[in-house]
């Protein structure tokens, strides 16, 4: 099997365009800065993001009673409910709704969870025709790749590229970027799609347990667009969004937009209660491993996540390394703490990739103790055996130099006379990753304590 | 009032000026402090390192030096906040990060010194977000800056506002070499920020962000000086 490759070697990788790098970094930070104005309008935002956590920590306590009164009321609706207890379950429900309703062209709104399942690739292997008609997502789908961001999927291309790509898929001029002109070109050719789509496949921002409906967000309309021509509807949803009631809705809406983009709302909260009539409505609950995370004590509350993609525009990491070098469906500080869940050796480096700054839990608004969580997953890892013996070696001997007041004392002080007598050469010398690009402290004459003992201790 | 001292384990080997601008400065303010000489470090290095397990000897070494004491005070966030959540346990011992320790509990209203520099202050993220000394830059509510209130006591100081004031430097200890390519982008995108804004000085509540923004300065022949808050608190000038 191949090597999978360490967070550490994609960002790496990533970093080797400067400019790309400042860019990306750019033009993340310029959407936290929009999220901090939106917020800071807010007086009681603070007293919002508390509630948003308890409401949350209320769903994932009553998680099993919640889900069958949202199933009773649902089906109450006329909408059919079905389980899936992984990504495998939920694409063979997904494909057998399709054949029942005789479906071959679909169009679909944003979903982190059918990228999760890996539907697209399902789907398309069985020969029928897929859309993305988030504007995103379709640019990604022309270029063959997945998204790099769970809010802006296609946020790693510049306007020239995205030209390119419409200019190979859609036909625009040759060098065209303008953002209207590409805008207006992908519009026509969704238009035509959501026209003569059979089934519109949606995600789920919100089950409302106590009216059995559900709530889609989009900034484009694509999913009422989708929904509103197709005769069948195929909502997909983790089992995780369920609130309790239509009351709580306001408290997640007001934070979700403005923690995404530094918008008030959302352009388009669409409501979904029941089928139309002559029209078919499918609910698909999918567990895919958040049953386990539930399970794990310090790891519970990352189920609490909106997607709202916060703490991947302020993460610094997350900035300067892009989406696709943390190799998960959802990237950023968030991803790296679900993901280990699903796939610990596959993930193994993802806890690594933070320096613990917090940014990601303060930004969070429902405040998941992102950090604390990266912290408790590393501690898993190492536990687990996936991380390099050389480095478990030397944290080893290291606990063991630390435990020791004498020990510490020698060494430091022979490291010290060692820096001050070694070559600059040698010092600097390939094994040293510090110094690749970075000056050691010159070592002082002597250490505090020497002073401490000659200064003030008689 | 007495306090006992505690070093970190690198400031201890490589900064002992760091050291000493605390004594001195604690004592400066009528605080009987107390150096116990059997400390090591923290054990943070290894605990972020997903290696809490080996740094268990470290916490006993540490909750025998400090454990009797009421006060222990540190010039460093990070080093204080790993102490605070993984160390003391069920331990009443209370442990402050230096300026914190100045502002809340000796309330100090006069430094009585000097520093005619423009100044950049590093907000360090352990101190910043997990000690709560300022109020991080995410969140609502009013603001509040323990380390720039001492330093707005300095007289001739010129602080210099940041275009990003509270991000990350980069370092995050093993970090630094387990994800050096994008540690060194970040500390250069740091003292970038800090130069464009006309800084002479960088300074900090934690030398271990400083030491690494100084390692990237010195390598790149940067003019700015890296200084931690206890020696311009305590009268030095930058060397």
């Amino acid at each position: 099997m191949a090597k999978t490759i360490t967070h550490a070697e994609a960002a790496e990788a990533f970093l080797k365009d400067a400019d790309r790098t400042q860019w990306h970094d750019e033009t993340l930070w310029h959407v936290r800065t929009k999220r901090d104005t939106a917020a800071q309008k807010l007086p009681e935002w603070e007293q919002l993001r508390e509630n948003a956590s308890k409401v949350k920590e209320y769903v994932l306590s009553h998680l099993d009673e919640l889900l069958v009164t949202f199933e009773k009321n649902a089906k109450a609706n006329g909408i059919e409910v079905l389980w899936a207890k992984d990504a495998a379950e939920h694409n063979q429900h997904v494909y057998e709704i399709l054949q029942k309703h005789s479906v071959q062209n679909i169009v679909k709104s944003k979903s982190i969870l059918t990228e999760e399942c890996g539907l697209n690739h399902f789907l398309e292997d069985k020969g029928f025709d897929v859309v993305d008609t988030d504007l995103g997502e379709r640019i990604i789908q022309f270029n063959k790749q997945v998204p790099s961001h769970i809010v802006m999927p296609a946020i790693h291309l510049k306007k020239k590229e995205i030209g390119d790509i419409f200019h190979t898929h859609l036909g625009t001029q040759q060098g065209a970027d303008d953002p209207n002109y590409l805008t207006e070109a992908a519009r026509n050719h969704l238009r035509e799609k959501f026209i003569n789509a059979n089934a519109a496949i949606t995600g789920v921002n919100f089950g409302i347990v106590e009216s059995g409906g559900f709530v889609v967000c989009t900034n484009e309309g694509n999913a009422d667009m989708g929904t509103h021509l197709a005769d069948v509807h195929i909502a997909c949803m983790g089992i995780e969004k369920l609130i309790p009631r239509k009351a709580d809705l306001g408290v997640y809406l007001r934070l979700l937009a403005r923690s995404a983009t530094g918008q008030s709302i959302t352009n388009y909260s669409s409501h979904f209660h029941r089928p139309r009539s002559g029209k078919k409505m499918y609910l698909i609950l999918v567990d895919n491993g958040r049953t386990e995370q539930l399970g794990r004590e310090h790891f519970r509350n990352s189920l609490k996540c909106i997607r709202c993609g916060a703490c991947m525009n302020t993460c610094p990491i997350y900035r300067r390394s892009s989406g696709f070098s943390y190799n998960a469906t959802v990237p950023g500080p968030i991803g790296s703490i679900l993901s280990p869940g699903m796939d610990l050796k596959k993930h193994s480096t993802l806890p690594f990739a933070s320096t613990l700054c917090g940014s990601c839990s303060d930004v969070c608004p429902v405040k998941i103790n992102i950090h604390e969580q990266l912290y408790q997953w590393r501690q898993v890892v190492t536990e687990a055996g996936h991380d390099s013996a050389a480095k478990k070696w030397a944290m080893k001997i290291g606990g063991k130099v630390m435990g020791s007041p004498s020990l510490y004392d020698f060494l430091g002080k022979s490291a010290r006379s060692a820096l001050k007598l070694t070559p600059k050469k040698l010092v600097y010398s390939r094994v040293n990753t510090w110094g690749k690009s970075r000056d050691l402290p010159e070592p002082p004459k002597e250490s505090f304590k020497e002073w401490y003992r000659k200064n003030r201790k008689p | 009032m007495k306090v006992a001292l505690f070093v970190p384990c690198y400031v201890e080997q490589f900064y002992p000026e760091v050291g000493i601008a605390t004594l001195e400065l604690l004592e400066k303010y009528g605080v009987q402090v107390e150096y116990p000489l059997e400390q090591t470090c923290c054990g943070q290095p290894m605990a972020n390192s997903g290696y809490q397990r080996f740094g268990d000897d470290a916490s006993r070494v540490f909750m025998e030096n400090f454990g009797d004491y009421e006060y222990v005070v540190a010039p460093s966030g990070s080093c204080t906040l790993h102490v605070k959540e993984h160390v003391l346990g069920e331990s009443e011992v209370k442990v402050y990060e230096l300026c914190e320790f100045l502002t809340d509990i000796l309330k100090v209203e006069d430094v009585g010194v000097s520093f005619p520099f423009k100044v950049g202050i590093h907000a360090s993220c352990h101190g910043l977000r997990g000690l709560r000394l300022a109020k991080s830059s995410e969140i609502v509510g009013d603001d509040f800056n323990k380390p720039r209130t001492l330093l707005e006591k300095v007289k001739d100081i010129q602080l210099v506002e940041l275009q990003r004031k509270d991000e990350c430097c980069g370092f995050g200890g093993t970090f630094a070499v387990s994800e050096e390519a994008i540690s060194v982008r970040m500390g250069m995108d740091r003292l970038a920020d800090h130069e464009d804004s006309g800084v002479e000085v960088i300074t900090s509540a934690d030398m271990s962000c400083l030491m690494h923004l100084q390692g990237l300065s010195k390598r790149n022949q940067h003019p700015v000086k890296i200084m931690h808050i206890a020696q311009i608190l305590n009268g030095a000038k930058p060397s």
